[in-house]
């Protein structure tokens, strides 16, 4: 059997289990009589059947059911940000800044008429020239424009945020709940959220932290002491690779949990 | 006038912005400068809109290889567009929120959108757990520490890490595996995280600088474009 009988095989049998499974669910489980809105939900819940279907046969090899799936979802997903960037932030901040009756039009409360609203509006056509080749480089206005409020507003947040707060936030006490020395080695236990346990913590995050921004110091060779303190930190930061590894593991089985949860309950129907 | 208003442009809008931060009666311009970015940023989005239209529609009309499937990207592409932008079969209207629950724009979102996302993410769960047999080969001690952390990670989220060290009694409880794994997370994790959250915030600081002083000019690109 040659390549191309095989695969509209596979194609005829996809588009006949696609329908089958339409008719199907589209008969309400309780005994109601067939309605449009059960009609459309079986229509959706299969086509997200089968979209969950095309890009696991990935796993199989690159194949045609899987490109679809994935045009599919560039298609989509550019349309939907377009479409909630247009709603929340156009027809929601500049409309009833610049228009009363536009306001009126799309529903939304006017404010008050702001002329230097205009200067986004004009800045955003500007980028759209981008498409053109003769005045493409006008487009470098609004981008300058983005460059720069990006860089006003970073340089401001990450200096408080990312900066002084996590330098301040790393002086942590030493010696927590103290009370002496007898007292620390008669009360010792590995207890979690014991004297030992905190005190412990501050101090892997106080030389942990030191050692980490040493090891990103490339300005002196690593050796010596300097090296050692930087040996710390890659041992600090594998540690912390090590974490985020086990988060995003985590994180992706449960996304496949949930997807095969809804093909064998919501589409199957075989875990009630 | 291609080089130089650009620049001006970004030095005056990134000194607005920080001395907004200092004087409060700039304060609002600080705030509606926000806002400008929002806008703009609206219309990048309606560029990568056009921009895909643009490439997908050259690949059909020259029916170049697997045009097919940018006849795909573009029918998906459209279908959203319309049911947003004309907020289809919303039972609210046009004033209505575009999300609204029972909307064309909703329902793509939850059939469509959302389970092929999901499913994206998904199967990275897959070349996640092939990508871990050739990382958690124990070949050196930052190899062994890194295998050493996510595998108690992992173990500490689930039941076999309670059970497996429950009879740890309470005088030792930092060894059992749930609370070593919080442990892990709230001290090395944070010492690490922390120090690349400043070493990122030196590196974004002295960016915006520079690009707010005009020595950085790379992002206008070059005259031929």
């Amino acid at each position: 059997m040659n390549g191309s009988r095989w695969t509209m095989i596979v194609l005829i049998a996809v588009v006949t289990l696609f329908l089958v499974s339409w008719a199907i669910k589209s008969f309400p489980s309780s005994g109601d009589t067939i309605s449009w809105p059960s009609i459309r939900h079986a229509f959706f819940v299969t086509l997200a059947a089968f979209v969950t279907l095309a890009i696991f046969s990935f796993l199989y090899k690159d194949n045609p059911y899987y490109k679809f799936a994935e045009h599919l979802f560039v298609g989509v997903s550019a349309a939907y940000w377009m479409c909630v960037g247009f709603w929340s932030t156009f027809v929601g901040n500049l409309i009833p800044r610049i228009s009363p009756g536009l306001s009126k039009f799309f529903g939304v409360p006017y404010k008050e008429f702001t002329f230097y609203y205009f200067v986004p509006l004009i800045l955003g056509i500007l980028l759209l020239m981008r498409l053109s080749s003769k005045a493409g480089w006008l487009s470098r206005w609004a981008l300058a424009f983005i460059v720069g409020t990006t860089a006003g507003l970073n340089l401001i947040r990450y200096l408080r945020s990312d900066f002084i707060s996590q330098v301040s936030n790393t002086f942590v006490p030493l010696l927590v709940q103290w009370k002496g020395t007898g007292a620390f080695f008669s009360d010792f236990s590995l207890a979690s959220g014991g004297q030992f346990t905190l005190m412990l913590t501050n101090w892997v995050i106080f030389i942990g932290t030191f050692c980490g921004l040493i090891y990103f110091f490339f300005s002196k060779e690593h050796k010596g002491v300097f090296g050692a303190a930087s040996r710390v930190g890659i041992w600090v930061l594998m540690i912390t690779f090590g974490a985020s590894f086990g988060y995003t593991v985590m994180g992706r089985v449960s996304l496949l949990v949930g997807r095969l949860t809804f093909l064998f309950d919501d589409w199957l129907g075989l875990m009630n | 006038m291609k080089r130089k208003i650009p620049v001006i442009i970004t030095s005056l809008v990134g000194t607005v912005l920080i001395l907004s931060v200092f004087f409060p009666p700039a304060e609002r311009m600080g705030e509606d400068f926000s806002i400008f970015f929002d806008i703009i940023a609206v219309f990048a989005f309606f560029l990568g809109g056009g921009n895909l239209v643009r490439i997908h529609g050259n690949k059909i009309y020259k029916k170049a290889r697997d045009w097919g499937f940018s006849a795909v990207t573009l029918a998906g592409f459209f279908l959203m567009l319309a049911a947003g932008l004309f907020k289809i079969a919303n039972p609210g209207g046009i004033a209505a929120d575009v999300t609204a629950q029972g909307s064309l724009f909703q329902m793509l979102y939850d059939w469509i959108f959302n389970p092929l996302g999901a499913s994206m993410y998904a199967l990275l769960a897959f070349y996640v757990a092939s990508a871990s047999y050739r990382a958690f080969r124990a070949k050196n001690k930052e190899a062994t520490i890194l295998l050493i952390a996510a595998f108690i990670i992992l173990l500490g989220r689930t039941p076999l890490g309670v059970y497996a060290t429950a009879w740890i009694p309470e005088q030792f409880s930092l060894m059992q595996i749930p609370n070593l794994a919080i442990w892990i997370m709230t001290a090395p994790n944070l010492a690490g995280q922390r120090a690349i959250m400043i070493g990122i915030a030196l590196g974004v600081i002295s960016m915006s600088l520079r690009l707010i002083l005009g020595v950085e000019r790379t992002y206008l690109g070059t005259d031929n474009e």
